[in-house]
């Protein structure tokens, strides 16, 4: 693994607007983060928080409606207003994506020697024997069983858990310097999860590559990233290294998250700490702290703008004007 | 199999008896000479449910749970064996007479954008349960319809509303209202919380609970989350390739769970806590459904496994109180140390 001193992938200041039935809403506002070279990053929230908007926004696959602002760097050079035919190169290529369904992800009318291959035929011109020899030697690497006799056997003859070995094979072929994995083993079972989430790992270290693990599951996030964010209604309102954040959490909304999840083996009949209303949808998101109408610490002056990140630990920032009240209590779980 | 607990169910009628169900498909013919090949989805299935309490059932996919929920909202007829609610056997029950009995078990589904009808209002959603039993006033109806609203937590104004007005969270408490409609002893709720956001997943888990302490209501929860079966369940039953492997008190499972595979699947959970970092799982071959396999069906993924395992089959056996374990090791794997519970 080399860590270098430049960010493999460095997002300032990013925003999106999309264009909804509703009319056109701010998904992202003032995202940041750089990640090296085998640095790995979670993003965590609820479904409509913007977390899958920004990857695909990393990956240049926002409706041509959407409005991206800030900037995307790849190693040194700007993917904000890249051109389609720029960003198929890169597409794949060095960065890739895993994606949530593996049943979706994968085209049941090809064989999936095929789709792994597709990558390596479009990028980097290898016949296509080479290409065969290469996505057997893949598929046998993510632990597909008998890679080089189920080349040629199609999406349905294989399990959720060997399809979404598939994918990462299809995600890896060309040796991506980034990969954004988008919720992977949300669709499977928790001790499938277990395994693709290990190899997922193994690979990002053997090929030094960045990572961006999208998850609503603080379980996943806790196990498998260096450092996280938490989204709300499309801002980051928490952020910093894993274990600094579930040592002591900051944000009344990761707080929330936190206390929300039924635990194991907790006492018979505990009820469950909800955090009232809902989500609110991003064509009208509150105007300050997109958190507030939800917030059992709220006050006036959080609905006034959106709150700036307060630096509360080492490489620990929460988007709250009231972590003096919202951290009096540790909440969290150490080691 | 063994009976769950001998003396206490012997002494009243439990409200849901479930004796040795078995569940069969048959594949699609792969060859015209050959007999086609079966998968059995339950294979001896044994569980009592006393009122007001509830049993949990997990497992992996392909366990059978899903079959064992519609098995027993007698959607289809198993290939042998009963289903017992109320001592009347289910599925010997004349078509009214069942239908009549359905006012006793309801069921709520996994995703409530699916199971709710776009085209027609709330108070027609909620009240089909309660029309389809027979004709009753429009006026006795929506009464009763803003009462079942009013206890999930929704308003009256919401019963001219359609599905599509609504949030997920919102949909699935709509889809328990028109459950608890008919006012039933017993309600199957097939992963009633899966497709909920983490913050919206805690409301609907708090309503079930609010919702058996207010009417007596019997749960059979089936779910892959072991933390959402631990908190609303009585009683948790395990499954794995159409069989109870492990059932008993969820304190039980998780101090000294006597089944490898519940061990597996409690480690398996990710914990959300400072320095987790990545805990390293031995692979896992996927096992079979199909017939014909000897001996302990876990014994491909289980580390404690020897030839007698892969010889003979292990029985349903009692391990202790209330606690069942198809296991010949048992013993051995209740005296392991306990799964770590979660932190927080």
């Amino acid at each position: 693994m080399t860590v270098t001193d430049t960010p493999m992938i460095e997002v300032s200041d990013l925003g999106i607007r999309l264009n909804t039935s509703r009319g056109p809403a701010q998904a992202v506002r003032g995202v940041s983060f750089a990640l090296k070279r085998g640095e790995t990053l979670g993003l965590v929230g609820e479904s409509g928080c913007g977390k899958s908007i920004t990857a695909l926004a990393l990956m240049g696959l926002l409706p041509d409606s959407a409005v991206v602002s800030g900037s995307v760097r790849l190693d040194g050079s700007e993917l904000v207003g890249l051109s389609d035919a720029n960003y198929c190169k890169l597409r794949g290529n060095r960065i890739s994506m895993i994606f949530q369904e593996p049943m979706t992800a994968l085209n049941p009318m090809h064989t999936i020697g095929r789709q792994v291959a597709e990558p390596l035929r479009r990028h980097t011109g290898c016949s296509a024997a080479e290409a065969r020899k290469e996505a057997i030697a893949l598929l046998d690497r993510v632990g597909l069983p008998d890679a080089g006799k189920r080349v040629d056997a199609y999406p349905h003859q294989f399990s959720g858990g060997q399809r979404q070995r598939i994918t990462i094979a299809m995600a890896l072929a060309c040796q991506p310097d980034v990969l954004i994995a988008d919720e992977p083993t949300t669709a499977l079972d928790v001790t499938i999860q277990g395994q693709i989430l290990d190899l997922i790992a193994d690979l990002v270290e053997e090929r030094g590559m960045s990572m961006i693990l999208i998850s609503h599951d603080l379980g996943v996030i806790a196990e498998n990233v260096q450092r996280m964010m938490v989204m709300y209604g499309g801002t980051v309102i928490e952020s910093g290294e894993t274990n600094a954040v579930f040592t002591r959490m900051g944000h009344p909304y990761t707080q929330g998250l936190f206390r929300a999840r039924p635990r194991l083996g907790a006492p018979k009949g505990t009820r469950l700490t909800t955090i009232a209303g809902t989500v609110p949808e991003l064509a009208d998101l509150p105007a300050g702290c997109t958190f507030a109408d939800r917030c059992a610490i709220v006050e006036a002056r959080c609905r006034a703008a959106l709150p700036d990140v307060v630096d509360v630990g080492v490489a620990h920032g929460v988007r709250c004007l009231r972590t003096d009240v919202s951290m009096a209590t540790p909440i969290g779980a150490g080691t | 199999m063994t009976m769950l607990d001998q003396s206490s169910a012997a002494s009243e009628t439990p409200l849901l008896d479930v004796r040795d169900v078995v569940q069969r498909y048959t594949l699609p013919r792969e060859s015209l000479f050959k007999p086609a090949a079966q998968v059995h989805a339950l294979n001896g299935v044994t569980a009592q449910v006393r009122a007001g309490k509830s049993l949990g059932v997990v497992g992996e996919s392909g366990s059978g749970k899903s079959t064992f929920a519609r098995v027993l909202m007698a959607l289809e007829r198993p290939s042998s064996g009963s289903v017992s609610l109320l001592g009347r056997d289910l599925n010997q029950l004349p078509a009214d007479e069942l239908r009549r009995a359905r006012r006793d078990f309801q069921m709520v589904f996994q995703d409530p954008y699916g199971s709710l009808d776009p085209r027609q209002t709330i108070a027609r959603i909620v009240a089909e349960p309660l029309t389809a039993l027979g004709r009753i006033d429009r006026g006795a109806l929506r009464e009763r319809v803003a009462a079942v609203l009013r206890q999930v937590g929704l308003r009256d104004a919401d019963m001219d509303k359609f599905p599509h007005e609504f949030s997920g969270g919102q949909r699935q408490r709509i889809a328990i209202a028109r459950a608890l409609i008919t006012q039933p002893k017993l309600i199957v709720a097939d992963e009633p919380v899966s497709a909920l956001d983490v913050s919206v997943q805690a409301q609907v888990l708090n309503l079930m609970q609010d919702l058996q302490d207010q009417f007596g209501l019997s749960y059979i929860l089936i779910s892959h989350d072991l933390a959402v079966v631990d908190l609303l369940c009585d009683e948790i039953a395990v499954m794995y390739l159409g069989r109870v492997v492990e059932q008993g008190r969820p304190e039980d499972l998780f101090a000294h769970g006597a089944h490898p595979y519940t061990r597996a699947l409690l480690d398996a959970v990710p914990r959300a806590r400072a320095g987790s970092g990545r805990r390293r799982r031995g692979a896992q071959a996927i096992a079979s459904q199909s017939s014909g396999t000897t001996g302990c069906p876990y014994a491909s993924r289980c580390a404690l496994a020897d030839p007698h395992c892969r010889a003979t089959a292990p029985a349903l056996r009692k391990v202790g109180p209330g606690h069942l374990a198809a296991c010949h090791y048992a013993e051995a794997v209740m005296a392991l140390p306990p799964v770590a519970a979660e932190g927080g």
